[in-house]
């Protein structure tokens, strides 16, 4: 089936199945990689993306219920100025350890720093513990979104 | 390890030739055993280090990068020397080829101890050539010039050369003899010891290609590959129709495979034009599997039989000192436990996958790989292909904890490749990757310990239950009779008896430490209360007087001295003493692996409904006099803390009718955001090499961690993982 995507403020038309979740169209249609693949069952964050701004798990969302909804993917994330202050965050404060996860972090990160510019440490944890980092640089994560936030690190 | 262990003495070699486009090339040549004359072939070489005009200098990273960080810290050993700006170096990581960069390959914490001394010489030989081509341009003795970063400065100070500008001359010099070269005096550092992000962090925030997942091939395909649920059966019969009939299914096919374990194992390949398509095609098909006489492996008549084998006379004697039996007798108590730890899998996030693609009978692979020569090995002999045809490009790794040590999943994609006929990627689902790893072997500990009447250590006997047959253990389940308190304590005896085992097995983050820390850190916590001493107070005592117990820069040479050092600071650190809150409680532990020495204090409680909360946790590690990225060192340490954590309160791998129970993360739980505890962490310095830190700081995690939930609760855990035992 034809599906017309608007994914980083791009107009983008692919030819899969609809129940293909826009993780596999992402990265084996469009050739956009940085979506990260790690579970397949929502279980990990890796491939989080924004739908209209709400962070979804890409590995659960068939493409065909994505329909005119604005898709946000970490090669985009940081023409919203959130999203660059996250990355900029995460760079200085130097988070990443192998970094697959850190993709799907930073889209969660900007998705909460976008509803609640100064969250709590309780927010963060909230917002934060779907993702999962597997070499657990969940310390520098939070320093990252104080950073990002505003907030004394 | 011990075959890793030999590599640093290997001689260095150095060349250097006019780089393409201009530019030094420096090579740093450590050929492996049997390819040096290939190794001597100039077409062979490859550059470490490269200078444009424009002063850019391309710095290549020899190791496979993991998430350790030394695709950042090694370039910046080779910056430091030559005497660069980091800020104009870029890293590059370096082709496959151990016959140019000698050892690539990644872990047992050895990148640091063995690239300290020549991975520095490789820039001071880069440095010294371009002081003599300066010398050369001025008429002046080379002795007199300096350099500041990127500029060789004349005696007088006045005249100055960039480094762009002496390359062409540079690289047309004779090489020095690295070994004839004066280091850099650690006070004059610019770049070691301060902290460096990573250099590839611009691409990881923004999603550029970096991993084996990422790779994308002109007319690329992907496949999945399903095998036996019980390891090494075999195809029986199987009708491919029905995945063919998928739509976007390009290929199924039966793999044969062999018997081996950690090579090719049978199976069915599916390929398509999506993994999605491929993955759908997979749930198609039935498989008939043989029947497999591993079938009947399970963990509960693994236990059943290791609680036999405990009652029954150990097979064999590892360590014998003193008489424990008489030391025994005599005790004035005799305290006895059994310990058991179950199999785990690494579970590394990025699931195993790897690329390849033929051409004219020679294949390039794209791989996240820990070892990859030992991969091109293992695709040449299972493919019948000629080493020299066999192409490996090293991917980012999306994390490795000793996984990517193995390459199944490496032979697997050159043959389903080969197959298909067209470039292919290999994915493993997330339960693929679960079910089909070389998991932690479990093990079982069955200990004695004799304390006399002033509550001193005066006897220990351990009987290791592992897995192996005759003298042989399987993979990673040798049991290192050297861990402490061997040699501590006069009257010591450790004896193992084995089970044997049809299940891959592996290296996982400090590998046999990170069950025998846990065991016997454990025990002497034990050992402390039943004397009612202090933790820290009893381990003082035990450690001694500062003394080394093995061989000088042996890997059981353990310092009493260093292992004091890390013990008292990570209880000053945590106030080790302090009242804290009824329910909460503070254990200690400390740990020598990896020739690095950390001690960990935890303060936990358990919560309502059992779960164990842990509310913080310091680490104190002495791993030499000198740090060489803090900002990699804290988080490697930190990583290694966390994760020891995840795995003791939750994960475990269970065998059922020959087979891994488990599959995704929902029943093989990582560490979440929200339950993990700040780390804080010290360095103390010790006047000694440095030593890595992907692993020394895992294995005093978990006693760390029981020991603080029997002060909270007066529970000793005995069986790992934690799970719901508090409850």
């Amino acid at each position: 089936m034809a599906f017309t995507l608007t994914i980083n403020g791009q107009s983008r038309n692919v030819e899969v199945e609809g129940d293909t979740p826009l993780l596999w169209v992402l990265r084996d249609a469009l050739n956009m990689v940085g979506t990260k693949f790690g579970c397949g069952a929502a279980q990990c964050g890796a491939c989080t993306v924004h739908l209209d701004g709400v962070p979804v798990r890409a590995c659960v969302t068939p493409v065909r219920r994505v329909g005119t909804k604005a898709v946000t993917t970490i090669e985009g994330v940081g023409s919203d100025p959130v999203g660059a202050r996250v990355q900029e965050a995460w760079k200085t404060i130097d988070v990443p350890q192998c970094g697959y996860c850190q993709a799907g972090q930073i889209m969660a990160a900007t998705a909460l720093l976008t509803a609640k510019p100064r969250p709590t440490d309780a927010d963060i944890d909230a917002a934060m513990n779907g993702n999962l980092c597997r070499c657990a640089t969940y310390n520098r994560i939070r320093s990252a979104i104080k950073a990002a936030s505003g907030q004394e690190v | 390890m011990d075959k890793r262990l030999a590599s640093p003495s290997r001689r260095l070699f150095l060349q250097t030739s006019a780089a393409v486009g201009g530019g030094l090339l420096l090579s740093f040549n450590l050929p492996a055993a049997g390819r040096a004359a290939e190794a001597a072939a100039p077409s062979r070489l490859n550059a470490f280090v490269r200078i444009a005009r424009d002063g850019t200098v391309t710095i290549a990273a020899k190791r496979a990068e993991i998430g350790q960080g030394m695709k950042t810290t090694l370039p910046m050993l080779i910056a430091e020397e030559l005497d660069v700006d980091w800020a104009q170096v870029r890293i590059e990581q370096a082709p496959v080829d151990n016959a140019v960069y000698g050892d690539q390959w990644a872990g047992g914490s050895m990148s640091t101890p063995q690239e300290w001394e020549p991975t520095r010489r490789v820039g001071a030989v880069a440095r010294a050539l371009l002081i003599a081509a300066a010398a050369q341009r001025w008429g002046l003795p080379a002795a007199g010039l300096v350099t500041e970063p990127g500029v060789v400065i004349d005696p007088a100070g006045k005249r100055r050369l960039a480094y762009g500008e002496l390359v062409e001359a540079a690289a047309k010099l004779p090489v020095p003899d690295p070994q004839a070269l004066t280091l850099k005096d650690p006070a004059r550092y610019r770049i070691i010891g301060k902290a460096h992000p990573q250099s590839d962090n611009p691409a990881i925030v923004t999603g550029q290609p970096l991993y084996g997942l990422d790779v994308r091939l002109p007319g690329m395909l992907y496949a999945t590959f399903l095998k036996a649920p019980v390891f090494g059966a075999r195809v029986d019969r199987v009708d491919l129709a029905p995945a063919l009939a998928v739509k976007g299914v390009r290929a199924a096919f039966v793999v044969e495979g062999g018997t081996a374990l950690d090579g090719l194992l049978p199976g069915v390949a599916v390929v398509a034009d999506s993994w999605w398509t491929a993955r759908k095609g997979r749930q198609a098909l039935e498989v008939v599997w043989t029947d497999h006489p591993a079938s009947g492996q399970s963990s509960v008549a693994m236990a059943a039989r290791a609680a036999e084998l405990a009652r029954q006379a150990p097979q064999r004697v590892m360590r014998q000192e003193g008489n424990v039996e008489t030391a025994l007798a005599g005790a004035a108590k005799v305290v006895e436990a059994a310990y058991h730890y179950p199999f785990l899998a690494h579970a590394t996030l990025e699931p195993q996958n790897c690329t390849a693609a033929w051409k004219d009978g020679k294949v390039e692979i794209w791989a996240p790989a820990q070892d990859p020569e030992e991969g091109r090995g293992l695709v040449a002999r299972t493919l019948g292909v000629a080493p020299g045809d066999v192409t490996i490009h090293l991917t980012r790794s999306g994390g490795g904890f000793g996984r990517r040590l193995m390459n199944d999943y490496m032979v697997e994609a050159a043959w389903i490749a080969r197959q298909a006929g067209a470039p292919t990627q290999l994915i493993w689902s997330r339960e693929d990757d679960t079910r089909h790893d070389f998991y932690r072997p479990a093990g079982w500990h069955n200990l004695t310990a004799g304390l006399d009447a002033q509550g001193a250590l005066v006897a220990w006997r351990s009987h290791a239950v592992s897995f192996g047959e005759g003298d042989k253990f399987v993979r990673a389940a040798e049991v290192d009779a050297s861990q402490f308190p061997a040699r501590a304590v006069a009257n010591h005896l450790q004896t193992v008896s084995t089970l044997p085992l049809a299940v891959p097995t592996g290296w996982l983050r400090a590998p046999g430490n990170n069950a025998f820390g846990w065991v016997f850190q454990s025990f002497i916590d034990e050992l402390a209360h039943a004397s009612g001493q202090d933790p820290v107070a009893f381990r003082r005592r035990l450690l001694g007087e500062p003394r080394a117990l093995g061989k000088p820069g042996g890997w059981d040479n353990l310092d009493t001295g260093r292992m004091r050092g890390v013990l008292d600071r990570a209880a000053e650190m945590a106030g080790w003493g302090r009242a804290v809150a009824k329910g909460t409680g503070l254990g200690i532990a400390a740990h020598f692996s990896h020739l690095g020495y950390v001690a960990v204090v935890i303060e936990a409680s358990v919560g309502d409904d059992g779960t164990p909360v842990v509310h913080k946790a310091w680490a104190a590690v002495d791993v030499g006099r000198q740090i060489l990225n803090p900002s990699g060192a804290e988080q490697q340490v930190q990583g290694s803390v966390l994760d020891a954590i995840g795995s003791t309160l939750r994960q475990k791998i269970t065998l059922e009718n020959g087979a891994v129970v488990e599959g995704n993360f929902g029943d093989y739980p990582l560490l979440r955001f929200a339950e993990a505890p700040p780390v804080e962490v010290a360095f103390v310095l010790s006047d000694h090499p440095p030593t890595g830190l992907g692993e020394p700081a895992y294995p005093p995690t978990p006693p760390a961690l029981c020991n603080a939930l029997f002060a909270a609760t007066g529970k000793r855990i005995r069986t790992l993982p934690i799970g719901d035992q508090l409850a």
